[in-house]
């Protein structure tokens, strides 16, 4: 559980970063934050895990207030995986990439082993092993990164624009992974401007604008609205803005709706 | 008489190619041609041979890679293999995925007037280019600023504009906005489409397919280092096997091809707007 209450963040004189969050995500929770660039959405998650805090409200991550603990602390808690792996990555091979954080955490050689194997499965890097992360490409590295903090078992994870640089199967195999995590009972937060990805696997959206949450809820109900997606300067995905273009009365963001309600208007005119 | 045929600016033929050290090819057999003005897009999930399709277009594959290099590349009549870069470099400009690793200058207009002073061209004809790229591009209020302090659509315009001060007739794009947010993204492939107009060849690696497809002549899906399709976007993009390769097809295309099937009309749409008149249009 986490508990976002009235959060302001600047970081010199005048413009707010964050100019008074609210925000509560439940656990085992799968939500995507989107908005513009400079909206706050990568401010907001650094206050999870206690890299920034509030300067003004507070931050409550599993009962722990995070002025009141450490980095460390929480890092354990929360995993965040940063958008680009090059900023991330820095073992001389994958398997000590993916084993650095338990060593550091104390955890029991046998355990670490099994862990690192099963993040090797998992993302399919077995191959990979004994080679340097810097060798891989965009899309592998991406993969090492994110076995990286899941080896270490965080409760909550966060991916800051996991889908850049990944082709459509990547895509779909990522959303399978987020999904399963899920199911695990982790709480998922993917920020990211793929609103096609958030439209197609993400249930839950919250939409930031200049350091506000100016739209929070289903992302099918979301999604759809033109006044949000205008006011976030933010692309509607594709159906959304067929759905506007039609005029259809009850604009979605699913293949199938779609498709059945244009049958709908083409079939009652040939009446 | 033979037929006369316009001259490509690009003939690819019989191109395969391996990497240093690589025990698998990367492209097999690529047969390629674009005309003088044509807006290519190359698309295919990834470790699909785009990106080594774009450096053999200038040169870098073989010339700066090395490997195991089968087949002819011209460029403007010129072949890649027996071209000084320096020529190359004056006839196509690529541009890669991540813009931080191309521009090193202190300043925008030195970034961009870098290329030209390299080809010792004469003061005012250096200023002269400078001025037309930062314009075209849209940046001329950026050219004092440190390419450092600029966000990633920016920079990319930078590199782009570093580029056109070469005057090349061919641009050569890998997934140029990759890292960039989506109305950063589009305004980077607009450009690409008025280069175009102003009859720039451009050939353009993307998998963001519902931001561009409607904008381009001609789609070539690589797949397993080979060319498994390549014609008209409302062909390619419709055809089975694409569909098969597992592209991503932009939701327009999916939605007409399931209406098509139901009204038993083939439709070929690309964007919102035109399948929203067609239905418009059908319910009047």
């Amino acid at each position: 559980m986490i508990s976002i209450d009235g959060v302001t963040y600047s970081y010199g004189e005048g413009i707010s970063a964050l100019d008074g969050v609210d925000l509560e995500i439940g656990d085992s929770e799968l939500l995507a934050i989107v908005g513009e660039n400079g909206a706050g959405k990568t401010t907001l998650v650094k206050h999870l895990n206690g890299l920034l805090k509030p300067q003004r409200g507070r931050v409550i991550v599993e009962g722990i207030d995070t002025r009141e603990t450490t980095v460390a602390t929480l890092a354990k808690k929360v995993g965040l995986v940063f958008q680009n792996p090059d900023h991330m990555l820095f073992a001389e091979t994958v398997e000590k990439e993916l084993s650095f954080a338990l060593v550091n955490f104390g955890l029991p050689p046998e355990e670490i082993a099994k862990r690192v194997e099963w993040a090797l499965i998992e993302f399919r890097l077995s191959n990979y092993r004994d080679r340097s992360p810097f060798t891989l490409s965009g899309g592998e590295k991406k993969r090492v990164s994110l076995a990286s903090v899941l080896c270490y078992d965080p409760q909550i994870i966060v991916l800051d624009e996991p889908t850049t640089g990944q082709d459509n199967l990547q895509k779909t195999r990522l959303a399978s992974t987020l999904a399963k995590l899920n199911r695990q009972g982790k709480t998922v937060i993917v920020v990211t401007h793929d609103i096609e990805f958030v439209a197609d696997f993400i249930p839950r959206v919250v939409v930031m604008s200049k350091g506000k949450v100016i739209a929070d809820g289903p992302t099918e109900e979301i999604l759809v609205r033109e006044d949000v997606m205008d006011a976030s300067s933010i692309l509607p995905p594709q159906l959304a803005e067929l759905s506007w273009k039609i005029g259809l009365s009850t604009p979605s963001i699913n293949t199938e709706m779609i498709v059945e309600e244009i049958r709908q208007i083409l079939r009652c005119d040939q009446k | 008489m033979l037929p006369v045929m316009a001259l490509a600016i690009i003939e690819v033929r019989g191109l395969s190619y391996t990497y240093p050290e690589s025990d698998a090819p990367s492209l097999i057999d690529v047969n390629f041609r674009a005309e003088p003005g044509e807006f290519v897009l190359v698309t295919g999930p990834s470790g699909c041979g785009k990106t080594t399709f774009c450096r053999a277009l200038n040169g870098l594959i073989p010339n700066s890679y090395g490997g195991d290099f089968k087949g002819t590349v011209m460029v403007d009549g010129l072949l890649t293999t027996s071209t000084p870069v320096y020529e190359l470099a004056q006839r196509v400009g690529l541009v890669f995925q991540n813009p931080e690793n191309e521009l090193f200058c202190t300043t925008v207009e030195r970034e961009v007037a870098f290329g030209p002073e390299n080809l010792a061209l004469p003061r005012e004809e250096i200023a002269m280019r400078v001025e037309e790229a930062l314009e075209i591009v849209g940046i001329t209020h950026l050219k004092e600023k440190s390419p450092e302090e600029l966000s990633g659509g920016e920079q990319q315009k930078v590199a782009i504009a570093a580029l056109l001060a070469m005057k090349p007739k061919v641009l050569v794009l890998d997934e140029p906005t990759a890292n960039l947010d989506p109305v950063s993204a589009k305004s980077v492939l607009e450009l690409m489409h008025k280069l175009n107009k102003n009859g720039v060849t451009v050939i353009l690696v993307e998998h963001r397919l519902e931001m561009i497809s409607h904008l381009v002549d001609r789609c070539v899906v690589f797949e397993g280092g080979r060319v498994a399709a390549d014609g008209p976007p409302r062909e390619v993009l419709y055809s089975d096997k694409v569909s098969e390769l597992g592209v991503g097809l932009p939701k327009v295309v999916q939605v007409s091809k399931r209406l098509s099937s139901l009204i038993g009309e083939p439709l070929r749409f690309l964007t919102p707007e035109e399948l929203a008149t067609y239905i418009r249009g059908m319910s009047y």
